[in-house]
């Protein structure tokens, strides 16, 4: 029998019917059309589903879609104004943080959701935090050049 | 993953009774918390329940709150809440670093200390740091409720004390008081995103002249689970934590591992370092019962 589920993702209300079995990535990426969250892993490894449920950072391939039902949902889609990038996006391009850019979604909804609670992290803490977004690119320290940078402007600190 | 029926009870009553319907039935049912081990194992094939029940809607699984003299943490409460829940943080420092050590940022979004210790692995951080520091899981059962120590409540791997039709509800412990302190320590060949080869919890309380009046020791990934060392505890009683108590204490928890050789490190190696870790631990205990611990 199909769940019926109303939820909020990016803080528009949706309503969607979907198997038990589906996972919020499936119904994020296949239902609503929002492809930025990537399956990776599928076992909650590699961080490049990251979203936040009710503002708590998780993997929704590790997120069944009818557990949504009547919470709030944040996917990077919501991340970017349609004016400009999140200062974590410009920087990651200005730093090169990305080649394939599968992990890069993964990482800009973690390193915000980390800003948010602690806007001046160390570079050790913004390596710990991140430790659960695999990236097989970059060797990872234009990220997090990226992630200081960006937590520095968005202080209103020159980077 | 197999289809399955999922539902989402809101109350205590309406949990029971869904339990006691589903136990009547038949029905395979398996209890849902932060899924992050759940989901896992089902994506697998190593679990194909029929129903699966939701329990965060249930207001007593997502307690987080100080009752009196007792910390309550309900089953369902994820550990990143957990872990910043200032009682935690400042009287179970030990207990919140284990936490801490649960998979990514992500993981602790979602993984409750609930799910982490039905899941019962043997290698499981938040066990031993739960047992020293003298946890009880609070069991819904079908006529009421049942409380059970932490380290009777794991059975084996995988395993746990838990009928058919019982629910954990909340982990509680007695909030300490002065000259107390606990601390867990965990060996990995990585510092993040690695499981424990071994795994030590403890918990010291010193008398009003500095003397270890009690001290729960709890050893992790040397068994098949986690448990209550209660020899290696008993030979820090009477004494200040000298150097050779800590020995004492050491051999005792080297005494009563019984660890297996598995990728992870070879049961002889296991023994030592667990003995290596019971004097770390112990030793920062005993700090934080001088420091953190005075309150």
């Amino acid at each position: 029998m199909k769940v019926h589920v109303q939820t909020e993702v990016n803080g528009e209300a949706v309503e969607f019917l979907c198997d038990p079995t589906t996972t919020l990535l499936e119904v994020l990426r296949d239902n609503l059309g929002l492809r930025g969250s990537k399956e990776g892993c599928g076992t909650g490894d590699c961080g490049a589903c990251s979203v936040e449920l009710d503002g708590a950072l998780a993997c929704s391939c590790l997120i069944l879609a009818a557990e949504t039902q009547g919470r709030s949902v944040a996917t990077i889609e919501g991340v970017a104004t349609p004016e400009a990038l999140h200062p974590l996006q410009s920087h990651l391009l200005k730093s090169a943080g990305l080649q394939c850019g599968v992990c890069t979604p993964g990482i800009v909804v973690a390193a915000k959701h980390l800003l948010e609670q602690d806007p001046n992290p160390t570079e050790e803490a913004v390596r710990y935090f991140l430790a659960g977004n695999l990236c097989r690119c970059t060797g990872y320290d234009k990220i997090i050049r990226a992630v200081l940078d960006a937590a520095a402007e968005m202080r209103g600190e020159a980077a | 993953m197999q289809g399955f029926a999922y539902e989402a009870p809101s109350s205590l009553e309406a949990l029971r009774a869904r339990l006691a319907a589903a136990q009547g039935a038949g029905e395979l049912t398996q209890v849902l918390a932060g899924g992050t081990d759940l989901l896992v194992q089902m994506k697998q094939g190593q679990r194909a329940p029929g129903l699966i029940l939701d329990i965060k809607r249930v207001g007593e699984t997502q307690a987080l709150a100080v009752d009196g003299d007792t910390l309550v943490i309900g089953a369902s409460v994820p550990a990143a809440k957990a872990k910043a829940f200032p009682l935690v943080a400042e009287a179970f420092p030990g207990l919140a670093h284990a936490i801490d050590l649960i998979g990514s940022s992500q993981i602790q979004g979602r993984a409750s200390l609930g799910g982490n210790l039905c899941n019962a692995s043997p290698a499981g951080d938040t066990i031993p740091a739960l047992i020293a520091n003298g946890f009880e899981a609070q069991i819904l059962t079908a006529e009421g409720l049942r409380t059970l120590p932490v380290e009777a409540f794991v059975t084996g791997v995988g395993k746990n004390a838990l009928a058919a039709g019982e629910v954990l509800l909340a982990l509680q412990a007695p909030v300490p008081g002065p000259r107390s302190g606990d601390a867990y320590q965990r060996f990995t060949p990585r510092t993040e995103m690695d499981i424990a080869v071994v795994g030590v919890g403890a918990r010291l309380t010193l008398d009003d002249a500095g003397v270890i009046a009690s001290a729960r020791i709890a050893l992790g990934a040397v068994a098949p689970h986690a448990f209550l060392a209660e020899a290696a505890g008993a030979a820090l009683v009477g004494t200040r934590g000298e150097p050779e108590a800590l020995e004492a204490a050491a051999a005792a928890a080297m005494e009563a591992a019984k660890p297996i050789s598995d990728k992870r490190g070879s049961a002889d190696f296991r023994r030592r370092i667990c003995g290596v870790l019971v004097k770390r631990v112990v030793a920062q205990a005993l700090e934080r019962c001088t420091t953190e611990g005075a309150k």
